[in-house]
């Protein structure tokens, strides 16, 4: 029992990552009905950022909350410029091209991040410097629940809420709401729809490159090919959850991270990556639109 | 794209040597004076990044010592280093590339026991002796008779952390951690079980995990479950100190046992206290008192600024046995070079005495190194007989 919970909790902070590189994928959905598959190596570049601001900084080798915030901001910021320099020189060009533009688009930025990272940070994996000093925060019997975790998911929780109030709360929100039930009408009532586009970039990859603060945290070996895996995996979270939905993502990633979890721990870490695409699969047959997606109909 | 670097190098010390052997010396034919090209296929980067740049540092210094004193049969060694990434399929083509493009009479290498395996065939098949310097699972040599080595193989090296845990830690509850894939780990993994049970102890989980992994927690909470007295780990460092750190975080406090693959200073770089306290198996200690592993040491450590790991030493040691082995036979290449060096015999290493059997493996003691203070400490050698 005790240790079913410790791979509850493990399955938790481990899906939380997943939950802040699916919103990305989901919001971009959102608004361009646009699968943006360079959104893995905006978290790669999330986690380099970090490595180096770190060091910088000269936070990286003695752990502080302030180091950790300051790491965290500097990360966040230069993965929202990433993310609006792709949406301006790769997508917006191909606004109204056909879907499949876009997408093998998409995929060139994938692979063009991937390679330019190996030559701008090197190919050998790196080691994320501790931000956070690794020790026990809590412990029930067996159940040990370290202050990585609780940094993790605590901070994953604080943005997604973060992220919720601004989409649900603002004019800027609503604005990208509007853009996503409909851009034309949303233009014609006056919403600057490529700024509004541009900014869904923004926070999204403002929330891989934390997303990429946090794998470094809690899982510190990064390599720039390290967001290829995760990337997909958030892909399917965001389509378990349902595509288009914030709760979803969200809850789809918890969901993926738990039963990756439960899979190496029950079964064997062998089934662990399979796992993940056999559940796109059974979504894609049983439930299409996801746990939080509800169908639309086809825009005519 | 760090491949043509490589190169350079290699021509840079043939151009030393010819330079050491000076104009005085009578040198024979001018043909008589062309490099012997020898090849190195090594994980320069990636994953396991330090086995090839130890190897290659190892025996590149082996090499220009030769150089510096006339060379081999009177023609200095040329050392053509290809990268294959810490990628299984890469090392097959490196050794491909090495063998057609540059026609190397001889290939060192691999570090790992699955990138020497997919290259072995290959220098097989071309007739170019291949001699692995640290590929310890038994596999590598059995390709054919081409293929040699210069360090143990893994039924003694498991045998030895398998007593290890049994009568020096006391251990009689042991988890096994292994990555699924690569031929090292499942092999030492598998020896080790087969003794520990011997011995009367019992393998309370077995678990797995793959390469490039970086979460390992959900394996981790299942050991936990056991109540293990010690957990092997017979992984590459990379891993093994990802590993470390996520044990400790669960409150798994027993110590850690490993193998050659954790010989590395980045199992601590990356380990850091986590690995504190833990052991495993290796070809030699740095720390050792014979004087020509200090001497060793303190010359490789002037060229290189840091400590040798065993890696650099089993990769000068290599490629000592095949300059001997040419000067023994008289010749660079072929079956005569081939039988030279399976005719090996108490050569005299930096990681003990290496005698070839007939089996194309080395006979040898191991030794146990204990992480203390951040530091690799010779604990106790375990004797190959």
């Amino acid at each position: 029992m005790e240790n079913l919970l410790q791979q509850l909790v493990n399955g938790i902070a481990w899906g939380s990552i997943y939950a802040l590189v699916a919103l990305g994928y989901t919001m971009v959905y959102g608004v361009l009905r646009l699968i943006n598959f360079a959104h893995g190596e905006v978290y790669m570049v999330g986690a380099m950022t970090g490595f180096y601001a770190a060091h910088a900084f000269g936070v990286a080798d003695q752990p502080s909350a302030l180091g950790l915030a300051a790491t965290l901001v500097a990360s966040m910021a230069a993965c929202a410029v990433l993310g609006a320099t792709i949406e301006r020189v790769a997508y917006r060009p191909l606004r109204h091209a056909p879907r499949l533009a876009p997408l093998i688009t998409a995929i060139g930025v994938s692979l063009l991040l991937q390679n330019a990272g190996q030559l701008v940070f090197g190919a050998d994996p790196k080691f994320f410097p501790p931000l956070v000093a690794s020790r026990e925060a809590w412990r029930v019997g067996s159940l040990a629940v370290s202050n990585i975790q609780v940094t993790v998911l605590a901070t994953a929780l604080l943005l997604m809420a973060g992220l919720e109030l601004v989409v649900m709360r603002t004019r800027v929100g609503r604005a990208m709401r509007a853009v996503a039930q409909d851009a034309d009408a949303a233009a014609l009532m006056g919403v600057p729809v490529d700024r509004i586009i541009q900014l869904t970039f923004v926070l999204g990859s403002a929330l891989a490159g934390a997303a990429g603060i946090l794998v470094g945290l809690s899982n510190p070996k990064i390599d720039p090919l390290m967001g290829l895996l995760p990337g997909l995996k958030a892909f399917v979270a965001a389509v378990l959850g349902g595509i288009g939905s914030i709760p979803g993502a969200m809850l789809g990633g918890l969901l993926l991270g738990i039963v990756e979890t439960l899979v190496a721990g029950y079964l064997s870490s062998t089934y662990r990556d399979a796992i993940a695409f056999v559940v796109l699969i059974a979504i894609l047959l049983y439930r299409p639109t996801g746990l939080f997606g509800s169908a639309q109909p086809e825009k005519v | 794209m760090l491949r043509a670097a490589r190169r350079a190098g290699g021509i840079a010390l043939v151009a030393s040597a010819l330079w050491a052997c000076g104009p005085g010396q009578s040198g024979g034919a001018g043909a008589a004076k062309d490099p012997i090209r020898v090849g190195h296929f090594a994980s320069l980067t990636g994953d396991t990044a330090t086995f090839g740049q130890s190897t290659d540092r190892g025996i590149r210094m082996a090499f220009e010592e030769v150089n510096a004193k006339g060379g081999v049969l009177g023609r200095p060694i040329e050392l053509i280093t290809e990268d294959d990434r810490s990628v299984t399929e890469e090392a097959r083509s490196a050794a491909q590339k090495l063998i057609q493009r540059d026609e190397v009479v001889a290939l060192l290498g691999e570090v790992a026991s699955s990138r020497s395996l997919a290259a072995a065939p290959e220098a097989q098949r071309a007739g170019v002796p291949m001699i692995s310097p640290a590929s310890t699972n038994p596999r590598v040599t059995e390709v054919g008779d081409d293929i040699f080595r210069t360090c143990f193989i893994d039924p003694f090296q498991g045998a030895v952390m398998a007593r290890f845990a049994f009568d020096d830690l006391k251990a009689r509850r042991v988890a096994v951690l292994f990555d699924f894939k690569q031929d090292y780990s499942v092999g030492l993994a598998e020896f080790f079980r087969k003794t520990f049970q011997q011995l009367g102890g019992e393998i309370v989980a077995d678990e797995r995990y793959t390469s490039g992994d970086i979460e390992f927690r959900a394996q981790l909470t299942t050991i936990r479950g056991a109540s293990p007295d010690a957990i092997f780990v017979p992984g590459y460092y990379t891993e093994v100190g990802l590993i470390a750190k996520q044990a400790r975080e669960l409150g798994l406090n027993v110590p850690l046992l490993g193998g050659d693959g954790w010989d590395s200073e980045k199992t601590i770089e990356i380990g850091g206290s986590a690995v504190e306290g833990d052991y495993f198996s290796t070809h030699y200690a740095a720390d050792s008192d014979d004087p020509h592993v200090r001497d060793f040491v303190r010359r490789y450590q002037a060229k290189n600024g840091q400590v040798p790991d065993a890696m650099a030493a089993l990769g000068y040691d290599a490629a000592r046995i095949l300059v001997d082995s040419m000067a023994r036979a008289g010749k660079t290449e072929g079956p005569a070079l081939r039988d030279a060096i399976a005719a090996t015999k108490d050569f005299p290493g930096i990681t003990g005495r290496i005698t070839i059997d007939p089996q194309r493996n080395a006979l040898k003691d191991a030794v146990v190194l204990k992480i203390d203070g951040g530091r690799f400490r010779y604990h106790r050698t375990v004797s190959a007989q």
